[in-house]
């Protein structure tokens, strides 16, 4: 019955590895780049870096996230829509926390 | 009053051979059903990552504006017990990736072992959780009426030994927001985990009653989505509330 | 006058013996249904319900403000009933109205589909709402809370002693709900529409619902979180927003509102959707500059997150924060202004005629132009000092979601009752009531605009005797408001028995919902249809007419 459909389906036009399986050698590879980064993290965090401390602590964490999203959770074979969607929910968790911040960063800033 | 210029039917009925039993009526085809259920598991997972979001808003707005008190309050947290729970976690998530790869695959015993795996990790990241949780209550941290931030206005010869500084009566109360916090966030993300695990159990039961082998796996793999995003969560409460400034 | 409606022959005409109202019986047929039209039923009875709570409310207030002093009731009592007000009109009335009721029952036959993605989601909703409803009933019985609708710390984590906590939670479920049909919506656009039925062929009420959607989904989980951190903080002692422990009350405030400046949007973005489809239907003309629509919806929904902050000018924030949120707050009135010209050239010559629906629909250009520009005085921040916790921005929001939204929402009702129903409204009267809730409505809310640039403040009981004058037309206007909404409530009622037969298309709409029967049947299509037209193609349809017999629908 979906044959009929296909021309016209509005909801076609997946990549070819819609039905990719991800195998279990991309996820050890995956699982041990997180142990790296964890590891990595726990030592940074005994490094005197000063204002660089946080910085490197959320780009490590945002990279082992990435690597979640991506593989275990299959993003990178998903369609264009998942990889939007993923990226709206990011964008929107951006904007809060960012517009916020600028309130109380600027505070202080000069007397108007 | 159908008209042909607006509305070519299609051919109407099917028999029930054509397709399996498990795809809903709504839907015209099994590929249609499961990326609808994962497009909506990815939208739910939105809204959790808005939901967090508050709370990272204000963390990072009170580290920064009472950053003596965040580093010594992040100072009594066990970072052995921490970076347990991390890998804890990490691991449960590979053990249940490997779940879905035994779901698409057909592998009934792997599927099982690896859901078993993952409750055991599940829970016993709980159980560190617990106990840490114990230590802060004995420690007065537990914000509310029993907090005392006496701890760090006076710390005892093992903080001092370890490079603690006592903190100004202001700044050490203070740590009750990092606390508050700590609680919250760590809290949520329990609450979470409990919730997962529940869930994990029901599907476990159903595994090892032969489910999930008939490429009905849809229940696996966003259960596994779910389960991989509690897991992004702690890899960032871990560093922002375990990490701060260990050099000291 | 003329009329486009078009009607079968009454003498022999009948509503469909099979559709989704009668496809099962019983009570459990309905509170276990799947059926996403039985659902939009159950909650167009709910949210009226509460519509009617939060109406008597407001008959309190203004019955309250009819003298200066506060004689009908206590200060106290009076913070309490204009929060209930608030409460229930903003989270159990405005925000479900449209997308929980029309969106329920129509999104899934415009596109083609036999039934939005996750029917048990959307019945699971259902009963959030209802939760979410109960308790909110149940905290204002026992007492009720005075914080006002947005529960600002710190008195409603600390110096209040109502109840805070239960109506939090009440909210923060009803929440859920809002967010599943957001959700549900989102899924469906995407993966349920026919073949054939592309983006831009999509009509323009499912647009405005996605864009609301995605709102929904985003905006939503926030308030949640907000809510939460209230009730900790009134229960354990959680000090996040407390100064004297070292948190910041304005932190509650960016995180309310980054949920509830995009709620506005929520709640009109639906409005929007109704009154493209009424415009188009009563001046039988496509809609003028369809794609502008659209991406101003997406637009609107997008810029809706940057401008939260215009709610807190006066509250603490930085100067460079109040500069930033004005200059965004003007930008997001222009995909708004958009939509009004389109409508506005849409009409254009067009065939006009003033059908029930059609007398909402100009109602809601006029008002909702109005309150919209108001809002533009008060997103400038200069203005916005002086006018902020007035009268000004109490007319102002009424505007937009009285004169606007809820306009849209009974232009929707009365537009799509005989597609629901099976059964016409009586025209006379439903026009004469739209006349009056028009009439009502003004004198009720523009001498607020007034007393709000002479002053007189929000959320007061008492107020110098000066503003008294004014206060007596809102109120009076108020009342003639009162007999504009009981009417349809009645002639609606009646129309279910005693209504005309309507036929499948009695408006000789272009869409997919005028395509089937009315009431539907429970699976909306007998054959899953395949969309070649284009839509709002009345031209096509004109042509059509010149050839066709009328027979019963």
């Amino acid at each position: 019955m979906s044959e009929q459909y296909k021309d016209r389906d509005p909801n076609s036009g997946h990549p070819d590895g819609e039905h990719h399986i991800v195998g279990p050698l991309t996820y050890l590879t995956i699982f041990g780049c997180l142990l790296v980064g964890t590891a990595l993290t726990i030592g940074a965090s005994y490094l005197e870096l000063g204002p660089w401390n946080p910085v490197l602590a959320i780009l490590i964490a945002v990279i082992k996230a990435t690597l979640v999203v991506l593989f275990f959770m299959h993003i990178k074979y998903s369609s264009k829509l998942m990889k939007l969607t993923v990226g709206a929910g990011v964008f929107t968790f951006l904007i809060l926390v960012g517009m916020s911040l600028s309130d109380y960063i600027s505070r202080a800033w000069g007397q108007w | 009053m159908s008209d042909s210029h607006a509305i070519a039917t299609a051919e109407a009925g099917h028999d029930h051979g054509e397709h399996p039993a498990y795809l809903r009526h709504h839907f015209v085809s099994l590929e249609q059903q499961q990326e609808t259920a994962s497009f909506g598991m990815w939208l739910f997972l939105l809204t959790e990552i808005m939901f967090f979001g508050g709370l990272f808003t204000a963390y990072l707005i009170y580290r920064n504006w009472y950053y003596p008190a965040f580093v010594a309050a992040s100072h009594t947290l066990n970072i052995f017990e921490g970076s347990l729970n991390t890998l804890i976690l990490i691991t449960s998530s590979f053990t249940m990736a490997m779940g879905v790869w035994c779901a698409e695959t057909k592998r009934r015993q792997g599927l099982i072992i690896s859901l078993i795996l993952t409750l055991i990790l599940g829970l016993g990241f709980l159980g560190v959780k617990a106990d840490e949780y114990h230590e802060k209550y004995v420690k007065h941290h537990i914000p509310g009426h029993t907090f005392s931030p006496q701890g760090f206005i006076h710390p005892d010869q093992e903080a001092l030994k370890g490079g603690e500084k006592p903190l100004a009566p202001d700044m050490a109360a203070k740590t009750e927001v990092y606390f508050s916090l700590y609680f919250a966030m760590t809290g949520m993300h329990a609450v979470h985990m409990i919730i997962g695990i529940a869930l994990l159990c029901g599907m476990l039961w159903k595994a090892t009653r032969g489910a999930y082998m008939d490429g009905n796996i849809a229940y696996v793999e966003n259960f596994g989505l779910y389960w991989h995003f509690v897991d992004i969560v702690w890899i960032f409460l871990f560093p922002l509330l375990y990490l701060i400034s260990r050099h000291q | 006058m003329s009329t486009i409606v078009s009607l079968p022959d009454q003498s022999t005409a009948r509503v469909p013996k099979r559709n989704y109202l009668t496809n099962e019986n019983g009570l459990m047929s309905w509170l276990l249904t799947g059926d996403h039209k039985r659902i939009a039923i159950l909650y167009l009875i709910s949210i009226t319900f509460f519509f009617f709570i939060g109406g008597a409310l407001a008959g309190l207030i203004r019955l309250e403000l009819l003298t200066p002093q506060s004689d009908l009731m206590a200060s106290d009592t009076y913070n309490k009933i204009f929060t209930m007000h608030g409460v229930i009109m903003i989270f159990l009335f405005l925000v479900p109205s449209v997308p929980a009721t029309l969106g329920n029952f129509l999104i899934p036959i415009m596109i083609g589909a036999k039934d939005l993605a996750f029917p048990k989601i959307n019945l699971l909703s259902w009963y959030l709402y209802l939760a979410g409803g109960t308790m909110t009933l149940a905290a204002m019985i026992t007492g009720g809370v005075d914080t006002g609708w947005t529960f600002t710390t710190p008195m409603s984590t600390h110096f209040s002693n109502t109840n805070v906590v239960t109506t939090g939670l009440a909210i923060f479920i009803a929440g859920f709900s809002s967010i599943f049909t957001g959700l549900n919506f989102i899924v469906t656009v995407h993966r349920m529409r026919a073949p054939g039925m592309t983006w831009f062929k999509l009509p323009l009420f499912v647009w405005a619902h996605y864009a609301a959607s995605v709102l929904m989904v985003l905006g939503t989980p926030v308030l949640a979180i907000t809510l939460v951190l209230v009730v900790l903080e009134r229960t354990i002692g959680i000090g996040v927003f407390d100064p004297t422990k070292g948190g910041d009350p304005i932190l509650f405030q960016h995180l309310f509102w980054f949920y509830s400046h995009p709620a506005v949007y929520i709640m009109i973005l639906p409005g929007f959707g109704v009154i493209s489809e009424v415009i188009s239907t009563f001046s039988r003309k496509r809609i003028f500059g369809y794609t502008a629509v659209a991406f101003s919806s997406m637009a609107i929904a997008v810029f809706g997150f940057f401008v939260w902050a215009h709610h807190m000018f006066i509250m603490g924030v930085s100067n460079y924060a109040v500069l930033v949120f004005s200059l965004l707050t003007m930008l997001v009135a222009v995909p708004s202004a958009i939509k009004i010209f389109n409508w506005a050239f849409t009409l254009y010559k067009g065939s006009i005629t003033f059908e029930t629906p059609m007398l909402y629909a100009f109602g809601f250009m006029g008002l909702f132009t109005i309150g919209g520009l108001t809002g533009v005085f008060l997103g400038s921040a200069g203005t916005d000092i002086h006018l902020t916790e007035t009268y000004f921005i109490v007319a102002h929001f009424h505007f937009v979601m009285v004169g606007g939204m809820l306009m849209a929402f009974l232009s929707g009702i009365h537009f799509w009752w005989p597609k629901m129903t099976g059964r016409m409204y009586p025209e006379k009267i439903s026009q004469l009531a739209a006349v009056v809730t028009f009439i009502g409505f003004n004198l009720t809310f523009f001498p607020q605009f007034l007393l709000g640039m002479l002053g007189m403040p929000r959320r007061y009981a008492a107020y110098p005797q000066e503003f008294q004058v004014l206060n007596v037309f809102s109120t009076a206007g108020a009342t003639i408001l009162g007999v504009g909404y009981l009417l349809p409530m009645i002639y609606l009622v009646w129309s279910l028995k005693y209504g005309q037969v309507a036929g499948a298309n009695p408006w000789q709409a272009t869409g997919l919902e005028w395509q089937i029967q009315s009431p539907p049947l429970t699976e909306n299509f007998t054959t899953i249809p395949i969309v070649t037209q284009d839509v709002y193609d009345y031209e096509w349809l004109e042509r059509q007419k010149e050839h066709e017999v009328t027979h019963v629908g």
